[in-house]
């Protein structure tokens, strides 16, 4: 069974074909000067600013992680135990990943420094994270 | 203004109940409700609901008054997660409080067990997530609150033990509870010895899935003379709503609970030192030690080691989940939450059917719906 893609809609599809082009882009705020994740056509810090899309250098530290053992679905079974983190982008903002290459209690601590990469999901990439050794 | 009160609860069995619907488990809890308050089901004048998993219509409050023959001239469904019980009892007594209804019914249940499989009922909550920055990933909502329990562990040393004894003193309330779905006793080793679901998470730091219904009847203060039992009133309640998807919630460690117990307590008049027993929503473990320090129990990284220490027990500083809360009375979907009303009216009456804490005059409610997104708090009182 295949993994999910994501359900890009307009909000979003600036985001996603970044990512196609392995660029992780995230929203700058005009007025407020903040950058906000997820994408959307507002800024939900000052509701008044423009949105601009702005490219991220893709580095970042772990804020918190997990090893999943029990998938929600037929999908990642076969990944387990599969880690899940929450990662604080250099630029200001949030994005969860997995972590390739790392099973957490082994190789993963809170402020580990991380590198985006991509990963082809049939068709659409998707961000991923690595630990940048 | 004179304050709403509760003349009626009830429960349905919990855990596999054969031949159940989520209708009728709803209706079983909703008539014994109306009987333990004395009234009869003409009374009622408006239907709180919230969700069904099993079946989910989109008018959940008509169809349950269609099947249950209710006419209600209020009928409203409503979706808040883990806090739809705390929350129905929140809108119930604005409801009777504006003189808009005399007599509320909230009521919510579903057959979680029978119903729909184990694998099915795991992929619906990781639905909750977001589609494209979380369900991408393999996310599921154990996995969402691990991510909390690890930071947690991470800023106050909370461990594992900590919260290993969190189940184990609710496990043993249940044990007492004769309607509770979990009673054979458990240790902290068993906790930690259980398989990991999502790390730090183990298996028996998580609620089940449950066959089960609860029901509550929220009155007009002037109605209790109509009603057979001595009324609880909803001194005060708040929410508190911060984020929906954890990938975009403020902070791991501090919550909308911070906010809804503060308006509840403000409310009510009353501060955390005051309340006798606590029903906390306990989907996970760490869920109770988050809410237990953001709502004012315990400082910061204190409820771990209070919880170690029996504080959370039968005869501790705080008795909390006495009927075993979500993880071990049961968990059926929206209805979990609305237990923990029903627990705490039972203790503020003096009938718990398990363990009751002596003379309990004031009890503190709380549900949380989402990951930690969404929280109700109550305070109610013994007149």
């Amino acid at each position: 069974m295949e993994k999910p893609r994501p359900n890009v809609n307009a909000d979003t599809a600036p985001f996603w074909d970044g990512c196609n082009r392995e660029e992780l882009l995230y929203q700058h705020c005009t007025v407020c000067l903040r950058a906000q994740f997820y994408p959307r056509a507002f800024c939900a810090h000052c509701h008044t600013g423009k949105l601009e899309w702005r490219r991220s250098q893709g580095l970042g530290s772990v804020h918190s992680f997990t090893d999943v053992y029990r998938a929600p679905g037929e999908s990642f079974k076969a990944d387990t135990p599969y880690v899940i983190a929450l990662i604080d982008v250099d630029e200001g903002f949030r994005i969860m990943t997995n972590l390739f290459g790392a099973t957490a209690d082994k190789d993963v601590q809170i402020n580990a420094r991380v590198r985006v990469v991509f990963e082809d999901r049939g068709g659409q990439k998707i961000p991923q994270f690595t630990i940048d050794r | 203004m004179d304050k709403a009160i509760i003349t009626g609860v009830a429960g349905t069995a919990m855990g596999k109940i054969p031949g159940s619907t989520s209708m009728s488990l709803m209706t079983e809890a909703a008539l014994a409700a109306i009987a333990d308050a004395g009234l009869k089901p003409e009374d009622i004048d408006g239907v709180l609901c919230a969700y069904s998993v099993v079946e989910p219509q989109i008018m959940l409050a008509s169809t349950f008054s269609d099947y249950a023959g209710f006419k209600s001239n209020f009928a409203l469904a409503l979706h808040a997660g883990g806090a739809s019980g705390a929350t129905m009892v929140m809108n119930a007594a604005a409801l009777v409080e504006s003189g808009r209804c005399r007599h509320v019914l909230i009521c919510a249940g579903d057959n979680r067990v029978t119903g729909m499989s184990r694998d099915d009922s795991v992929a619906f909550l990781a639905g909750s997530g977001s589609q494209q920055f979380e369900q991408v990933y393999g996310m599921s909502l154990p996995a969402a609150y691990a991510l909390v329990a690890r930071r947690y562990m991470h800023e106050y040393g909370l461990t594992s033990e900590h919260l290993a004894a969190i189940a184990v003193t609710q496990r043993k309330h249940a044990c007492a509870h004769p309607l509770a779905q979990f009673r054979t006793p458990i240790t902290i080793d068993d906790v930690l010895g259980s398989r990991l679901i999502a790390s730090p998470l183990h298996l028996l730091d998580c609620c089940g899935f449950s066959d089960g219904a609860g029901a509550v009847i929220v009155s007009a203060a002037n109605a209790a003379r109509d009603t057979a039992k001595a009324p609880v009133a909803v001194l005060g309640s708040g929410q508190g709503n911060t984020h929906e998807f954890i990938v975009s919630a403020p902070s791991l460690t501090e919550f909308g609970c911070k906010i809804s117990g503060a308006t509840a307590f403000g409310r009510a008049g009353v501060r955390p030192t005051d309340i006798d027993v606590a029903e906390i929503y306990d989907s996970y473990t760490i869920t109770i030690a988050v809410e237990l320090e953001s709502l004012g129990f315990f400082e910061k990284g204190e409820a771990g080691p209070a919880a170690l220490a029996g504080a959370l027990g039968i005869d501790g500083s705080l008795p909390c989940n006495t009927h075993g809360g979500l993880l071990s009375h049961g968990h059926p979907g929206a209805a979990g939450g609305v237990f923990h009303v029903v627990e705490a009216v039972q203790q503020l009456r003096g009938t718990a059917l398990g363990l009751q804490v002596p003379d309990a005059k004031l009890a503190f409610v709380h549900g949380d719906g989402g990951v930690l997104s969404a929280h109700c708090s109550l305070v109610l009182g013994k007149i």
